[in-house]
């Protein structure tokens, strides 16, 4: 079974919502679609206060190079373009909408019909991706066209679709491909041929053996397309490592995949991709898995962007009576919420529900040197040690002893005894390394 | 809603694990060997390890509460096994003063004088050992005969070690050290109950392959090599006896379960704070810790030497971690 | 000969050989010191706090010898003192410059600025900020996690665990800046310590609208202006619904602490 080679750790799964097919959720009174949902530059309103929109029609252009359009999630009129606090209670521009039915723009094609053949060249299909505002939806919300137009001079031969899901709670990707299966693979191939490559891989875990079952049959008629099944381990998904475990290529340290020959997307947004080139559908709406031990309904439901976390979580059978933290995303990577009045966002992968038993810390003691953190880290770090300059702000140490490859992946907090906030620490350090190159470059 | 969320950073969840639940663990594998003590030593056993264990218990809170002021971490269970693998290493007649200028060493000048649990450079039960080895060496070279049971007036003889280095005695048989039947510390008999014990922390992840099995491939090796090369050691027409067809293997085996090997291999030499914080770095202290056993136990004036070289090891160790760094992901050749 | 005599030759020729390599090597790389700096690090006070600008005692030592432009060195924590003994040392002139202190621009307790979520990550200031916007509905405010306390040198900050605020001890602070490099929303300013100590200033910082930072704190600025208008001494700023008093222009009249309908302007008067 294929894996990637140095690390990893084995939280227990709980996918308490596998198998739970996808719901559509329920239209929210109001969306607010906050302008700050990719990676880069914010887009641009290019709607005002009173405009009547269309599911689907644009309503923020954007920004820059780095940047993403946004299309209403919803039918209705403009009520206020204002602040409002992001998951990280920091205050951003969103769009205001009051839902009034739910009209799309004519150009979408609603059908269920399975679009196998596409005929537009790699330019176009990068434009058409480009227009739909389709960035990254395994959390990290990165604009997709700049990720498939690679540096001059670098190709890439093979893309990689990660479809690992190896975040404990979280079942939204394993059940896309359950229910969508032959259209991801013709999404994966259109964008193979964006970006000229003549492989594909799909990568899953193997504690899908139904999704990998159903897409092997599947791939028959796609030649081209692999499904490499890989061994249960966190973070299996973390594109570094997927990149190893799927095709044997390490990642220079401070390099990105590209210059490995790779092009890594997750499964979500290569049916974002099929259905924006293929059914003229911007992307608007995405499956996020609403989850906890004590949530009534866990399942896999089909949301809009801009609705309130906490239409979604009575849809789900309401905050469960013992709930300490609420995730937005999954337990190793997400982000702590401070309410549920924030909306969904494209990157919004899950709605966690923990108990304090579960996730609340324990007092922390000094290291034992137990080295757990060492053999913990996939990219080969020593964690005990990052924190240890990180308190004496030893910034030139920090870099030679490789802060700034580290993914942030959790695995050195998990496993210390100690109860030590390592992660914390080398988040911290890495932004003040990063500063220091930063400036230095300069 | 005047419900209100905990917020921190990721990670969200935690494997559960802690340090009590390492320190008692290693104390569960360590009581099939302290069964076979009792066996063997009876009354002196038992003890010798209740004096060790509650007297490095007793010095632990006293420093903690009142001279360094910090909340006392005794229930941690580290200072427990300080006291028991202490107590292993001592004679089952030792004086009870002895010991608990032993355990005053061990826990005070080693494990509190240097910050406490975590921040010690040297294993505070060897340091105990080779302190009271050094200040009472008549006291701490006598030990009583297998199946001795007194604590106070044992009959007292040779251990094998000490026949071997000496030239003198009859040589148990393999079997015997295996099942603990010979004379020596508390945590130097029962061969099998020691290996029975390592393979339990190997099994729940406690401690990691790479220090005991460099350790003993090491020993295995050199003293093969040495059993092949000079055939007329005193002692060979005896191991011949055992294993006529290939004496170099018993001969190397006898030096793999006798002394301190297997309980500093499994126990000792794989504490934490005092050994090598990755895998490169471990394999590199185990074969150093091998090498010097064996100078010691065959050139050396000690019938004995995993002590002292593991102390000597365990002063290497900040230098190995600071040179010997962790495969690292995506090294970039220069 | 007698061996006892042979061994004293023997150790005495050893000894003199390595004396005369020390002395010829402590020769050869003798670094040549304007005789000065020793004299001037051993008047100051030796905290090497870097309040002045410089990495440590020796280096302002050697940056006084070097300067010419001595009038702009100052040390914060001998003060000036201690700078009208390195000038006597140096022969030059100095300057009286104004005492300074630091100043916490927020006045958000526990009583006024209610929790909103709790925090449950490492403690300290640089972790919350780096995590969220902080435990209650100000994303500006001070996070109570003591990074300060424990960047000053001097013992000059307290946390008051009734306020969740860290409060400046009036006599202990230099003024070294530490505080202010150490906290992450920049809550810390120097400000001249004024006439008979007395010095007004915003404890405040929220730069939201008026009624989203009253929201979250009842002692926040809501950018009213009535303290810009009724100023004597044109001293206050509103920009970014915030105000801000420049502490060289006022003359402590007190007009604009009266006016303030949120008590979000501070004075400290020293008797």
């Amino acid at each position: 079974m294929r894996t990637f080679s140095i690390g990893g750790i084995h939280p227990p799964g709980y996918k308490l919502s596998a198998g739970k097919p996808i719901q559509r959720a329920a239209l929210p009174k109001q969306s607010v679609v906050l302008l700050n949902q990719q990676i880069g530059a914010l887009a641009v309103p290019v709607v005002t206060k009173g405009d009547e929109v269309k599911t689907g029609q644009l309503i923020a252009k954007s920004g820059g190079i780095v940047s993403a359009n946004i299309h209403a999630p919803v039918s209705g009129k403009i009520s206020k373009i204002d602040l409002i606090p992001d998951t990280g209670g920091y205050k951003h521009k969103a769009i205001f909408i009051d839902v009034v039915d739910d009209v799309w723009v004519d150009t979408i094609d609603r059908s269920d019909v399975l679009i196998k053949d596409c005929n537009l060249d790699a330019t176009a299909i990068v434009a058409k991706i480009a227009e739909a505002g389709v960035v990254g939806m395994g959390g990290a919300a990165f604009p997709t066209q700049v990720k498939l137009k690679p540096p001059h001079g670098k190709k890439a031969d093979v893309l990689i679709v990660n479809a690992v899901e190896c975040e404990p709670y979280l079942t939204s990707d394993h059940q896309l491909m359950m229910e969508k299966g032959e259209e991801i693979l013709v999404g994966t191939t259109i964008l193979m041929k964006a970006i000229q490559a003549k492989r594909g891989v799909i990568g899953i875990e193997n504690n899908k053996p139904d999704a990998i079952a159903h897409l092997k049959r599947l791939s028959a008629q796609y030649p081209g397309i692999e499904i490499i099944p890989l061994k249960v381990q966190y973070p299996q998904g973390g594109e570094k490592q997927l990149i190893e475990a799927t095709i044997g290529r390490q990642v220079p340290s401070g390099a990105f995949p590209i210059e490995v020959g790779a092009i890594v997307q997750n499964v979500a947004t290569v049916f974002a991709v099929y259905e924006a080139v293929q059914k003229n559908k911007p992307l608007f709406e995405r499956i996020i898995t609403v989850t906890g031990k004590s949530v009534s309904r866990p399942g896999n439901y089909l949301t809009r962007i801009g609705t309130p976390l906490s239409d979604l979580m009575n849809e789900a059978g309401g905050l469960p009576e013992d709930a300490a933290k609420v995730i937005g995303g999954g337990p190793m990577m997400g982000k702590a919420l401070v309410n549920l009045s924030v909306p969904v966002t494209k990157g919004c992968s899950g709605l966690l529900v923990l108990t304090g038993k579960e996730t609340l810390r324990k007092e922390i003691k000094n290291c034992i040197r137990c080295t757990k953190c060492v053999r913990a880290c996939p990219m080969g770090l020593e964690p005990y040690l990052l924190m240890t300059l990180i308190e004496h702000e030893e910034w030139g140490k920090l870099e030679k002893e490789r802060i700034m490859d580290c993914i942030e992946c959790g695995c050195c907090t998990y496993s210390c005894p100690s109860a030590r906030p390592l992660l914390d620490y080398l988040k911290i350090g890495k932004s003040k390394v990063g500063e220091v190159i930063r400036t230095r470059k300069k | 809603m005047d419900r209100k969320f905990y917020v921190s950073m990721a990670p969200h969840i935690h494997s559960g694990d802690s340090i009590e639940k390492k320190m008692y663990g290693v104390l569960l594998a360590l009581i099939p060997a302290f069964l076979v003590s009792l066996y063997v030593f009876g009354w002196g056993s038992l003890t010798v390890t209740a004096i060790s264990v509650v007297s490095c218990l007793t010095f632990e809170y006293l420093i903690q509460k009142f001279i360094l002021k910090v909340k006392p971490s005794i229930t941690d269970g580290s200072a427990i096994l300080t006291g028991v693998l202490l107590a292993f290493n001592l004679p089952s007649n030792l004086p009870f003063w002895i010991i608990i200028i032993g355990a005053f060493v061990a826990i005070g000048v080693a494990k509190m004088s240097f910050g406490g649990l975590g921040n010690n450079p040297f294993n505070p039960a060897l340091v105990g050992r080779v302190f009271l080895l050094i200040s009472f060496p008549v006291q701490m070279t006598t030990w009583p005969l297998p199946g001795e049971h007194s604590y106070i007036d044992a009959t007292t003889g040779a251990t094998p070690l000490g026949m071997l280095h000496g030239h003198f005695g009859q040589l148990p048989d393999l079997s015997s050290m295996m099942l603990g039947t010979i004379g020596g510390s508390l945590g130097e008999v029962g061969a099998i109950a020691l290996i029975f014990g390592g393979l339990y922390l190997l099994f729940k992840r406690i401690i990691t392959w790479q220090i005991p099995v460099s350790i003993l491939a090491t020993v295995f090796v050199f003293t093969l090599i040495m059993g092949l090369v000079s055939p007329d050691i005193y002692h060979i027409g005896l191991i011949k006896t055992a294993c006529p067809v290939f004496p170099a293997l018993t001969y190397a085996l006898f030096h793999l379960l006798s002394g301190g090997l297997l309980l500093g291999a499994f126990f000792m030499a794989t504490d934490y704070v005092t050994s090598p914080m990755n895998p490169r770095g471990q394999i590199i202290y185990g074969i150093g810790i091998g090498l010097i056993t064996v100078l010691i136990r065959l050139f050396g004036s000690y019938p004995e030497g995993v002590s002292f070289a593991i102390l000597i090891m365990n002063g290497v160790t900040p230098l190995i971690n600071t040179y010997v760094k962790p495969k690292r992901f995506g090294e970039v050749k220069k | 000969m007698n061996l006892t005599l042979v061994a004293i030759l023997f150790l005495g020729a050893i000894g003199l050989f390595f004396a005369i390599i020390l002395y010829l090597a402590a020769r050869r790389f003798k670094v040549f010191e304007d005789a000065c700096i020793d004299d001037i690090e051993d008047a100051l006070p030796g905290a090497n706090c870097g309040g002045c600008g410089f990495t440590g005692c020796r280096n302002f030592a050697e940056e006084c010898v070097r300067s010419k432009q001595f009038e702009k060195l100052l040390c914060p924590v001998g003060g000036l003192e201690t700078m009208v003994k390195v000038a006597a040392i140096l022969g030059k002139e100095t300057i009286p410059a104004d005492p300074t202190i630091a100043v916490l621009r927020c006045n958000g307790t526990c009583s006024h600025r209610p929790k909103t979520s709790i925090f449950d990550g490492a403690i300290s200031c640089a972790v919350a900020s780096a995590t969220y916007s902080g435990d209650t509905d100000c994303s500006f405010g001070c996070l109570g996690l003591t990074d300060c306390v424990n960047a000053c040198k001097f013992d000059a900050l307290v946390m008051n665990p009734e306020t969740g605020l860290p409060e400046v001890v009036e006599d202990k602070c230099t003024s070294c800046g530490a505080c202010v490099k150490a906290c992450p929303k920049n809550l810390f300013e120097i400000h001249k310590k004024g006439h008979e100590s007395g010095r007004i200033y915003v404890a405040c910082m929220n730069k939201d609208k008026g009624a989203v930072a009253k929201k979250a704190c009842e002692a926040a600025c809501i950018g009213c202006g009535k303290c810009e208008k009724v100023c004597e001494s044109n001293a206050i700023t509103i920009t970014n619904n915030l105000a801000y008093i420049d502490a060289n222009a006022c003359n402590l009249c007190r007009k604009c602490v009266e006016i303030c309908p949120s008590g979000a302007i501070m004075e400290v008067v020293m008797k």
